[in-house]
């Protein structure tokens, strides 16, 4: 259990973290996302105590972090895979870090084997590729055997070998009733990594959801169909009272269920060559909701030198995101064998959410 | 407890502690030999016989200052405050722990130095003997580069970047306060009294020996005790505010 209130971050005239305020509970995989420079990393810091918030408070399982005895048994984080010493060997990283929190060598070597790493454990960490070193992130991050994990962007610049591997190790933790908090700038990853998720944007709050309900919420299903007899159609839905769009070839049926679309048409004895339901983009969705809150935005650059390179009006983490196909379909979201998460109740919407903060 | 044990595996489980201890010795002995046979030894008095023993203050220094910047250079200081957010209790511990070390390796290269050259020099000008004085002109090392560690680690805590640590830690004593000797009537009055010229008053012998009266004479030095307290007043005060800086600031 996370509990972060009013939690406020300013670097100097910046506000990096705004009146933050979310729970996060035990058992579920919460994401935390937002655009690159929204306030993931240094929320992420200040419940850890490795920032001092400038006002609010940060506590795991009702304590600061800093009050905590032998924190490692009761948090494992890991922010930042290449915060290690090249030098050192995986072995005496971990080594050092079971020191500080009484725990013996023997768990050093367990951990190792749980992540992998063990036919390398003498190896310098210089050596490492960045996907060995997030294991041995993760390896120091279950060290203790924690009930509440930390992960900031655990999946970034890794191949899609790591990523799975990292999403089940999270989902392993979340099964066995643990906390796991991760962050990421990615709302496909989110969509099949998380089951609650915590938006922000600027450092303030945009959304505190279950994420099929933010998905539910934030993108409009459509129905695309293709018939012969496609203005007798278009004629039927509307006198239906049913929005239609043409697209080329076919009719694009709004906010209307896929079944209704196929029975009207059935009755009329129209012939359909197509009837499919589809999802509109998270991604665009995510962009329309944090849209106004995104840090280092495209928009900067309008006037750019190389308009090769900076395409006007692109939220830079728009351009930047690795999308993976098929990522966005609600279906491929799975609830886990953790219990499904709460329902957010109906005024907690995305956009009731922003209203309030705005 | 167990945080002494962090910093030693910390410290030991890289490379550069091992070159910089062997980096001591190896100019602590190497001065010890030049003295010893040079001359036929003529020249060998303890203050001579160590001098490389005040060059491995330095190396040491740098060792002591590393310790802390490469944490801050490698960000493993988030790890270090991860694993123990009592940030002032983990300075505590890699200080004691610098010197500790810093008193076990003044102790060892200065009694090294000392018995090589007694060993090499033919004609010392006066018989080399561990005793009064002698005693504390080889001995007092051993809380020179203990104090100097402290200054080091507070130095290093407070630039937390390796650069500027080492070159302040160097030019200081050998630059700074030799400089301001030169001042003149404020600069030989004041300049013995700055902490690195007054700690090492603390390893210089007091009475006449032959090769040292023009070197003793017309100087207001503070007495070896009073030298000693200034330099360890430097870093307890420098270590008072690195520990105070340390807490401040976000990680």
């Amino acid at each position: 259990m996370i509990e972060v209130s009013g939690l406020t971050k300013i670097f100097g005239p910046t506000r990096a973290v705004d009146t933050l305020s979310f729970t996060v509970r035990p058992g579920t995989v919460t994401g935390f996302l937002g655009p690159n420079g929204a306030g993931k990393s240094t929320t992420m810091r200040m419940i850890l105590g490795l920032d001092n918030p400038t006002a609010g408070q940060a506590l795991i399982q009702g304590k600061p972090y800093a009050s905590l005895t032998r924190p490692l048994t009761k948090v494992g984080a890991l922010l930042d895979a290449n915060w290690v010493h090249p030098n050192r060997s995986a072995r005496s990283h971990l080594r050092w870090m079971a020191a500080s929190n009484g725990l013996s060598v023997k768990r050093v070597d367990e951990v190792l084997e749980t992540v992998g790493l063990s036919s390398v454990a003498k190896k310098a960490v210089g050596k490492f590729s960045l996907g060995m070193k997030q294991r041995l992130g993760l390896a120091g991050a279950i060290l203790g055997d924690p009930e509440v994990l930390l992960f900031d962007e655990p999946v970034n610049g890794l191949d899609p070998e790591g990523i799975l591997w990292i999403r089940q190790f999270m989902h392993s933790l979340a099964s066995a009733g643990r906390t796991v908090f991760v962050s990421s700038h990615l709302l496909s990853e989110m969509s099949v990594t998380a089951q609650h998720l915590i938006v922000i944007g600027k450092g303030r709050l945009i959304a505190d959801a279950a994420t099929a309900d933010f998905i539910a919420q934030s993108t409009e299903s459509t129905v695309r169909v293709r018939s012969p007899q496609l203005p007798a159609l278009a004629d039927l839905l509307d006198r239906n009272g049913i929005q239609t769009s043409p697209a080329e070839g076919a009719l694009i049926v709004h906010a209307t269920p896929i079944e209704r679309v196929g029975d009207l048409a059935g009755t009329a004895g129209i012939t359909l060559h197509e009837l499919a339901g589809v999802q509109g983009s998270l991604e665009e969705a995510f962009m329309q909701l944090t849209g106004d809150s995104v840090e280092y935005g495209g928009h900067q650059f309008t006037a750019g030198i190389d308009p090769m390179l900076t395409p006007s009006g692109v939220p830079a983490f728009a351009a930047t995101g690795a999308v993976q196909p098929g990522a966005f379909q609600p279906g491929a979201f799975q609830p886990g064998a953790a219990p499904p998460p709460r329902a957010a109740p109906a005024d907690q919407t995305p956009e009731a959410k922003r209203q309030d903060q705005t | 407890m167990s945080l002494l044990a962090v910093e030693r595996i910390k410290l030991f489980s890289t490379r550069s502690p091992y070159w910089c201890l062997g980096a001591i010795l190896v100019a602590a002995l190497a001065f010890g030999l030049l003295i010893g046979l040079g001359d036929s030894g003529r020249q060998a008095i303890p203050f001579f016989a160590l001098r490389g023993v005040a060059l491995g203050q330095s190396i040491f220094m740098i060792m002591a200052a590393l310790a802390i910047t490469t944490e801050y250079r490698f960000s493993t200081i988030r790890s270090t405050f991860l694993a123990a957010p009592k940030r002032t209790t983990v300075l505590l511990a890699k200080t004691l722990l610098l010197a500790g070390l810093g008193a076990v390796v003044g102790f060892v290269s200065a009694i090294g130095a000392f018995f090589l050259t007694k060993a090499l020099a033919k004609q010392p000008p006066e018989p080399l003997v561990l005793q009064g004085e002698v005693w504390r002109e080889v001995a007092g090392y051993s809380a020179l580069f203990a104090i100097a560690a402290v200054i080091a680690v507070s130095v290093g805590t407070l630039l937390r970047q390796s650069a500027g640590a080492i070159t302040l830690l160097l030019l200081w004593p050998l630059l700074v306060e030799t400089l301001f000797t030169l001042i003149p009537t404020v600069g030989p009055k004041v300049g013995p009294w700055l902490p690195f010229a007054a700690g090492s008053e603390f390893v210089t012998p007091t009475s006449n020996i032959a090769g040292l009266q023009d070197f003793l004479s017309n100087r207001s030095a503070p007495s070896p005790v009073q030298g000693v307290l200034v330099f360890l007043a430097t870093a307890v005060v420098l270590w008072i505010l690195a520990a105070f800086v340390l807490n401040k600031r976000d990680a």
